[in-house]
Order: C-alpha cells, then sequence, then structure tokens
C-alpha cells in the first residue's frame, strides 16, 4: 500500500529522475516481490529462472533490434524522411 | 490439523510437479506476448514525447484502485493455496472465491474508465497512445476473465477435496495476470 502510494504522488513533481524511481523503480520491487514470494520463485528451480529470463532475453532484443529505427532519425548518409514528410511516393 | 506434505509435490520427472512446469512454460510465452507490447510502446513513447498528454487523460485513481484490487487478490490466492495444502477445503474455497469476486470488482473499475473514456471522445482510434491503450488492458482483461474462470472451475473440485495441486498452479498464473497490471500501471496511467 505505501509502495502504491509513493508510485502515485511521485510523478505530481514533474521530475522525471524522480518520476522514473518511482513508477517504474517501486513497480520493479512490487513484480518482484509478487514472484519470490507469491510465486514462489525464490525456492523454485533454477531452471526456471533461466526460462523465465531466456524469454524476457527475446523481449530485449526486440527492443534494442527497433530501437535504432524508431529513436534515430538520420545518419552519415541517410536520413529518416518520414519524420519531416520529404517520402517521395512510390509507384507500383 | 498435523502439517502434511505439499500435495503439489505428489507428481514429479523433471524435479517439480508437471501441471506447475507447464504453467512455467505457458508464462513463459506470454512474457513475449506482452514484453513485445511493452517494449514497442515504450520505443513510440519515446519517439513521441506528446503521449504524455494523451496519458494524462486516463484516470490515475481507477488504475490505483485496480492494482490494489489484484494484489489483494493476489494475496487471496495465496491463502487458498495455503489452505489447499493443508487441505482445508472450505477455506481454500472460500479464499478462490474471494479471489474471482476481487477479479469481478477489477472488471468494473476497468468498464467504468473505458466508459468515461469513450464518452470523453478517447475511443480506439482516437490516436496510436489509444489503440496502446485499448489493446493493453484489453489483453490484460482477458487474461483476467480467463484466470476468473479457471479459478471458478478449480475450486469446485477443490471445496470436494479433488486435485488441491491445481490451486497452487492457477495462483501462479492469477500472481503473472498481477505483475503484467504492475506494469502496465505506470505505463500507462502514471507517467504522464
Amino acid at each position: 500500500m505505501v509502495l502504491l502510494v509513493v508510485s502515485i504522488v511521485g510523478p505530481f513533481f514533474g521530475i522525471l529522475a524522480l518520476t522514473l524511481i518511482t513508477a517504474f523503480g517501486i513497480a520493479l520491487v512490487k513484480a518482484w516481490m509478487v514472484a519470490s514470494y507469491f510465486m514462489h520463485l525464490n525456492v523454485e528451480k533454477k531452471y526456471i529462472w533461466w526460462l523465465l529470463l531466456g524469454t524476457l532475453l527475446f523481449v530485449v532484443t526486440l527492443f534494442a533490434g527497433m530501437a535504432p529505427d524508431v529513436l534515430v532519425s538520420e545518419g552519415l548518409n541517410w536520413k529518416n524522411c518520414m519524420v519531416d514528410n520529404t517520402c517521395v511516393p512510390q509507384r507500383l | 490439523m498435523s502439517f502434511t506434505a505439499p500435495v503439489a509435490t505428489g507428481r514429479s520427472t523433471t524435479g517439480i510437479p508437471t501441471a506447475r512446469l507447464a504453467m512455467w512454460w505457458l508464462l513463459a510465452s506470454e512474457i513475449v506476448i506482452f514484453g513485445g507490447l511493452v517494449a514497442v510502446y515504450l520505443l513510440l513513447r519515446l519517439h513521441n514525447p506528446g503521449w504524455g498528454e494523451e496519458a494524462s487523460h486516463t484516470n490515475v485513481w481507477a488504475g490505483a484502485i485496480n492494482t490494489f484490487v489484484l494484489l489483494t487478490s493476489s494475496y487471496f490466492i495465496v491463502l487458498g493455496h495455503k489452505y489447499s495444502e493443508l487441505k482445508e477445503t472450505e477455506k481454500a474455497n472460500k479464499f478462490m472465491l474471494l479471489t474471482v469476486l476481487f477479479g469481478f470488482i477489477f472488471l468494473i473499475v476497468k468498464a467504468y474508465e473505458y466508459t468515461t473514456e469513450i464518452m470523453h471522445g478517447f475511443t480506439l482510434f482516437k490516436s496510436v497512445f489509444w489503440s496502446f491503450y485499448y489493446v493493453a488492458t484489453a489483453i490484460h482483461a482477458t487474461h483476467v476473465i480467463v484466470g476468473m474462470l479457471a479459478i471458478y472451475l478449480i475450486s469446485r473440485g477443490v471445496k470436494k477435496g479433488k486435485n488441491l495441486h491445481r490451486t497452487e498452479v492457477v495462483g501462479i498464473y492469477w500472481h503473472f495476470v498481477d505483475i503484467v497490471w504492475i506494469f502496465l500501471f505506470p505505463l500507462l496511467y502514471i507517467a504522464k
């Protein structure tokens, strides 16, 4: 309950670092507590950890693979024309 | 009542009960489903700072109430599991039904949110943020409904003293649904 209140109040200050810590940091703590104590992962076989972490790795790979295309709009010899609407319409 | 060995340790060829192992495999696939959704959301959110303004229209208090409701329901299913292990079937059944009830409360709050948002013009196709909002919360709500049905069906057997180990297995699923919401709440409601 305390963690929930802190996670709601924190972002009201409008400070990015505080928002990240109170909202997402506390979400991580809550998820960790549920996984460890309610799901009993703290006493579960180690290969279950590897199974779950393996699938998380897929998600991180997805994020890392797409991030350059989405977050970067231009490089040395290229530019994402979608950013400034300069794309030339293609005729099939 | 004297302590007996956990009923969920009866069958095992891999070091853990087969049903529990199957549930972990299911959740591993669920991590990819929800993880993919969250990863794409994060990418687009970082690329579009304007989404913060869109997110300010979501109802933080309704989201907070639902977080509290789901966490409480998770605690109830833990108690259901505890009493299943102790073979106190009446109490186990009671806490499983309380879990279902709290799942129902979650859905009522969600329905209220959907109604007010749609009435204010924040529909599925208003913007990409709202598309993500509805898709993510609807997929999650579907998992809540499936969990409620599973817990209810299993509770009927538990009441008769049958298949008590299933309480733990369905409980693991329910906790996962809770964890997904724990991440959806700051992503869609808190971060403006």
